[in-house]
């Protein structure tokens, strides 16, 4: 299918978003990643039954966090796509990367560069 | 088990607004099992106040230490060595955490990360609900298995109060009164005259009303 999407995305592979910790998505941002999404499997599909809707509730805690700390929730997000959507997959990419352009760059990285 | 929330991350913040290099213990006990205060809260935690300074163009330092208790001197001695080291030291064990903490190491402050709300159990995952007052007087036994004091919102001894209506209590319509409980399983094990008889009054002054409480084991004591 040869789709592009934002080089700035950089993808990290795990085998189901139920791998994917409160943890993980607060160590990308802490290290300075402007923004964080997770691609799951659509809702209801999840050959595992429940990871997708168990990272679903962990991107919302790190909304939640980001919130309270006053920086944007938005820069966190969760989608849902099946594995046979690459124009999907591309187009969610550069919605995001569009997104986090908005936004501007994430607040730790404006201080460490100040 | 003892039960924990986490303190507003506001209120944590503040605790250490002066600090650059702190350190975060976290207890394997009762907060580990409730999720708030064990080796992965503990991460979660670091990072966020890492994020918040960093955001700030203050960095901070976050050590992470995770010890298996926090309510036994044995334990409080693993960071004898370390604890000094810091400019604050914030527990994430329930209240004990920081007040054992506070008496082996004077020269330290000493925060807590949570606010320590019961005595109870996971009723489902992710969601403890308190089931023990430590009135120090268990009564469980006269109830069918469930206690008045902790979990009638009045602690009352002969309920249901006025305020029962469909089994839910007046307080909220997600508390259930339990005193609708008692008095259904009673009836189902044909025991409601349990409910008539006579009963001393209950005495609390082995509650909290007799003052901070101690329980000694004479075989153990050295």
């Amino acid at each position: 299918m040869r789709l592009s999407y934002p080089s700035s995305v950089k993808v990290i592979q795990v085998p189901c978003t139920g791998r994917v910790d409160i943890i993980h998505l607060l160590k990308a941002i802490e290290d300075g990643a402007d923004g964080v999404y997770v691609a799951g499997c659509l809702e209801g599909e999840c050959h595992y039954l429940s990871g997708n809707l168990k990272a679903k509730k962990r991107v919302q805690y790190v909304k939640n966090v980001l919130k309270e700390i006053g920086m944007e929730p938005e820069r966190v997000e969760m989608f849902n796509l099946s594995a046979g959507e690459g124009p999907r997959f591309a187009e969610i990419a550069r919605e995001m990367a569009e997104r986090i352009k908005k936004l501007g760059p994430s607040p730790v990285n404006m201080k460490k560069a100040a | 088990m003892i039960i924990a929330d986490r303190k507003p991350l506001e209120e944590i913040l503040q605790m250490v607004k002066d600090s650059n290099k702190i350190l975060i213990l976290g207890c394997k006990g009762c907060v580990t099992v409730c999720n708030v205060g064990g080796m992965k809260e503990v991460g979660v935690l670091s990072s966020i106040l890492k994020i918040a300074r960093k955001k700030e163009g203050r960095p901070l330092k976050v050590d992470e230490k995770t010890i298996e208790r926090q309510c036994d001197p044995e334990y409080i001695a693993q960071v004898k060595e370390i604890v000094d080291k810091y400019d604050a030291v914030i527990s994430m064990a329930c209240g004990v955490g920081p007040q054992f903490l506070s008496e082996a190491y004077p020269t330290q402050r000493f925060f807590p990360a949570v606010n320590t709300t019961s005595f109870g159990g996971a009723t489902s995952h992710g969601v403890w609900s308190e089931r023990c007052a430590g009135c120090g007087t268990c009564v469980i036994h006269l109830y069918d298995g469930m206690c008045p004091i902790a979990r009638c919102s009045k602690s009352i001894m002969h309920g249901p109060c006025g305020g029962s209506a469909r089994g839910k209590c007046e307080i909220s319509k997600e508390v259930d009164c339990i005193w609708d409980m008692i008095v259904k399983k009673k009836m189902e094990k044909g025991r409601l005259e349990d409910l008539i008889q006579m009963k001393p009054t209950k005495d609390w002054r082995t509650a909290r009303d007799g003052g901070p409480r101690k329980s000694v084991r004479e075989e153990l004591v050295q």
